[in-house]
């Protein structure tokens, strides 16, 4: 191996870039052992996903080997035998049960649907540690869009009006915990708690105030956007063909931000403020002022993904329905390293697993007791995530820092 | 708070010109009663002025949540007996021990035993500098194994079967916590999103185990999706009130115990030291030769073993079976962290916060509250809500009342000291 890396070394490729092309290999091969057990593949030998597992075990080792960095490939060899083994388990059961669950168009709408409120919160969340600030309370903020997008778009009659109240809601929750945290410098993680608490109670009591403990369908939810020449393609037709309004806005406010962030004077204020806010008190540029609008800019794009969340999943509202988004949205930010597309594909994985829980219980019949589990799964993969990938990425600098006016 | 714009060398405190945000300091540091007290006037202040909001007569809504609590019954004093227990003698005493507010008080004091524990579960975390908000999950776990162990081995001996019971609930939610407390200890996963994560595994857990067709459903009725009961044997005995009617149990001694036992491991033992060190600076700690890794975890597991209790507690005190609408509508474990928090991270203070969350809970409880004050009962369990969320805000900013105080005085010269 060693000698093969010099070769390289020789003709200009350092061996940096060859360990992580090994590593990334190997993750892929993991994926792939996976893929191949599934439909429209279906190998149904168990020797294929074992075979190319074990390839991707070997590409992660050589990549520890070549110096790669313990944690990139011990995450490759793990993704590797992860894949080996949903791959063995794809080969155990029946046909009919995989080709049920694993409709790939179907799949993937799912996966943006159930992503795109985690990703709208996970955005607020890198605005809001980017200046500084940590957002616990992004759950409450999502909450608070849920409920009062829908009571928005119910009682004053239109989807756009449920988009603006909501956006509101969350803002103003927001500006609680900012003048909390940033102004009265209070422990930001018992702010954000407090305000988790505050959306509960304040939710509840209008649900129950307004519906009396029942829903209304009667309702204008958010449309879906239908784009006629793609509507009709096999495979983009059913995934992306008719999407509703609000994913295609996500997906442009990931871009949007991470140009923002990176590419605007706006966003090297924002960064500076987050990483050095004394440096850019001396530069004249107000600390206050920028984390004030990032966390609300934080708890609008949280109130975001909780519009869609009611006016666009659930089309009706329950007490606790963000039923812990907001904190998967939060690993999403960590896994994501405070990027938005980093954050983003962290969505995407756990909107897969929230799609595939809703799925397999179909394929099972639902009333097997243990399909139940299921339901657990995107929190186990959050936990997984927070715990093995996540580790030591490093947040701001200042991230959680109340900081005191010079 | 960082640096002090003063030329002035720190000189020793001047006895006599001690500032008004000095004085509250000190407090703070012999663990005062004022700000929690202040703190708790407040929310339920401004709880006060959402019920108006509402249209309803705050005054009359606290009214009904201090009588719907039972607390009427301490002034409600006059000539009566009460029996001595395990006897059938009877001897003077000025309360009545079977009127209506005694039967509220002991509903209050049966969430005082169990806010005791979910608090003292969130405090013990917080004196190692970890935020634990998976007590939820831990009680769910402790009270899913006392639920197991309590409806099997009928026949066992009473005090043996609640004992195994208590002790596997414990060593359950020891375990639950134990993942986060290990995980935090060694990638460094934050404690926060990780019992959150948590939370939601116990939770649907429970609703397989428990729920239709699962496998610790209950032998008797298919369709309805509860646990079996907990056998007479490894109920709590009642003390105090009508065992039919839900009177009080004696897991309220063990909540006292555990204070007493939070105490003693926080204030008299080198774990609990360590803990402190950990808790106050974590550098520190391991540059003085402390494992950080250890106590993060330790601690965590030690919360578990108070919520794991908890579920005990509840499940073998007087719930006896668990089933879906119970886990679905189970929010004990987050009403231990305002109860900490209130509490000030100590065993006095969560003693007394839990009282005080108690009697909030039960008076807004739907069956307590008078029709005339609100017009849907369910309501008063969100103000409940309400105010416990007010409460953490204004702990969590309790640099508000040190702002006021030294509006009226000097600057503010004290550092706060943080609640985590």
């Amino acid at each position: 191996m060693s000698v093969g890396a010099a070769t390289v070394e020789r003709e200009g490729i350092s061996t940096d870039t060859v360990a992580r092309v090994l590593a990334w290999g190997g993750g892929g091969l993991g994926v792939l052992a996976f893929w191949l057990a599934l439909p429209p593949v279906t190998a149904r030998n168990v020797v294929v996903p074992l075979m190319v597992g074990g390839l991707g075990v070997i590409a992660g080792a050589a990549a520890l080997r070549l110096g790669v960095g313990r944690r990139v490939g011990m995450l490759a060899i793990s993704v590797a035998v992860l894949g080996a083994l949903l791959g063995w388990l794809a080969t155990r059961s029946n046909i009919e049960s995989l080709e049920q669950v694993f409709v790939w168009s179907v799949l993937l709408a799912a996966t943006l649907r159930a992503a795109t409120p985690l990703a709208c919160a996970a955005l607020g969340g890198i605005f809001s540690e980017r200046s500084g600030v940590v957002n616990i309370g992004l759950e409450g903020m999502l909450l608070m869009g849920a409920f009062f997008g829908f009571l928005g778009a119910d009682k004053l009659g239109s989807w756009w009006w449920g988009l603006i109240c909501g956006v509101l809601a969350g803002a103003c929750l927001a500006a609680v915990h900012a003048f909390v945290s940033i102004h009265l410098r209070a422990d930001q993680i018992v702010s954000g708690t407090a305000v988790n608490f505050l959306a509960l109670g304040i939710t509840g009591y209008f649900f129950i105030e307004v519906y009396t403990d029942q829903g209304t369908s009667d309702v204008d939810f958010t449309p879906t956007f239908t784009i006629p020449w793609l509507h009709k393609v096999d495979f983009f037709g059913a995934a992306i063909g008719d999407m509703n309004v609000l994913i295609w806005i996500t997906l442009a406010l990931v871009v949007i931000s991470h140009i923002a962030i990176f590419h605007t004077s706006i966003g090297l204020r924002l960064r500076s403020v987050g990483e050095h806010p004394k440096a850019a008190d001396t530069l004249g540029i107000s600390v206050y002022g920028v984390r004030y609008a990032a966390v609300i800019l934080s708890g609008a794009l949280a109130g975001l993904g909780g519009v869609y969340l009611t006016n666009g999943i659930t089309h009706s509202f329950s007490e606790n329905l963000s039923a812990g988004r907001g904190f998967i949205a939060l690993a999403a930010v960590i896994f994501g390293r405070w990027r938005p597309y980093g954050a983003f594909a962290a969505c995407l994985i756990f909107g897969f697993t929230e799609a595939l829980a809703l799925r397999l219980p179909g394929a099972y019949g639902e009333d097997a007791a243990w399909t139940t589990l299921f339901r657990a799964l995107p929190y186990v993969v959050t936990l997984v995530v927070v715990a093995g990938v996540v580790g030591r990425s490093i947040p701001p600098a200042a991230d959680g820092k109340p900081y005191v006016k010079q | 708070m960082t640096t002090a714009p003063t030329v002035h060398p720190p000189a020793a405190p001047d006895p006599g010109e001690e500032s008004a945000a000095g004085t509250l300091a000190r407090w703070h540091r012999t663990g005062g009663l004022v700000a929690p007290v202040i703190t708790a006037l407040l929310a339920f202040l401004v709880g006060g002025l959402v019920v108006l909001a509402t249209g309803s007569n705050p005054i009359d809504v606290y009214k009904g949540i201090w009588n719907g609590a039972g607390l009427e019954w301490f002034y409600d004093v006059g000539s009566n007996q009460v029996g001595l227990p395990f006897s059938d003698a009877t001897v003077w005493f000025p309360w009545d021990t079977s009127s209506a507010s005694a039967e509220n008080l002991q509903q209050t004091l049966i969430l005082w035993t169990t806010l005791v524990l979910t608090g003292l579960a969130v405090a013990f975390a917080f004196r190692c500098g970890l935020f634990n908000i998976g007590g939820q999950g831990q009680y769910f776990v402790g009270a899913y194994f006392a639920i197991w162990v309590g409806s099997s081995f009928a026949g066992m001996n009473s005090a043996l079967h609640i004992t195994l019971a208590v002790v596997v609930a414990a060593l359950a939610g020891a375990a639950w916590a134990g993942i986060a407390g290990i995980l935090k200890a060694t990638t460094g996963a934050h404690e926060v999103i990780s019992t959150i994560m948590l939370n939601w595994i116990a939770y649907y857990t429970g609703l397989y185990l428990f729920g239709q067709g699962g496998p610790l459903q209950n032998d008797l009725q298919p369709f309805s999706p509860t646990s079996n009961e907990v056998v007479d044997g490894a109920r709590l005995p009642v003390f105090w009130g009508d065992p039919l009617l839900q009177g009080l149990h004696m897991g309220m001694f063990l909540a006292f115990a555990a204070l007493v036992a939070f105490w003693i491991i926080i204030n008299r033992t080198t774990l609990g030291y360590e803990v402190r060190a950990v808790g106050f600076s974590p550098d520190a700690a391991r540059y003085g030769g402390i494992s950080v890794a250890r106590n993060y975890f330790l601690a965590m597991a030690i919360s578990g073993v108070f919520a794991g209790m908890a579920g005990a507690v509840d499940m073998l005190g007087w719930r006896f079976s668990i089933g879906f609408s119970d886990i679905q509508s189970s929010s004990i474990g987050f009403v231990g962290i305002a109860v900490a928090l209130l509490g000030r991270n100590t065993a006095l203070g969560v003693g007394l916060a839990a009282l005080v969350f108690a009697a909030l809970g039960n008076g807004t409880a739907a069956r307590n509250i008078p029709p005339e004050v609100f017009d849907i009962p369910e309501q008063a369990g969100n103000l409940s809500l309400t105010i416990q969320a007010l409460v953490l805000l204004f702990i969590g900013a309790d640099i508000v009342i040190l702002y006021l105080w030294a509006k009226t005085g000097q600057k503010i010269g004290v550092g706060r000291r943080s609640p985590l």
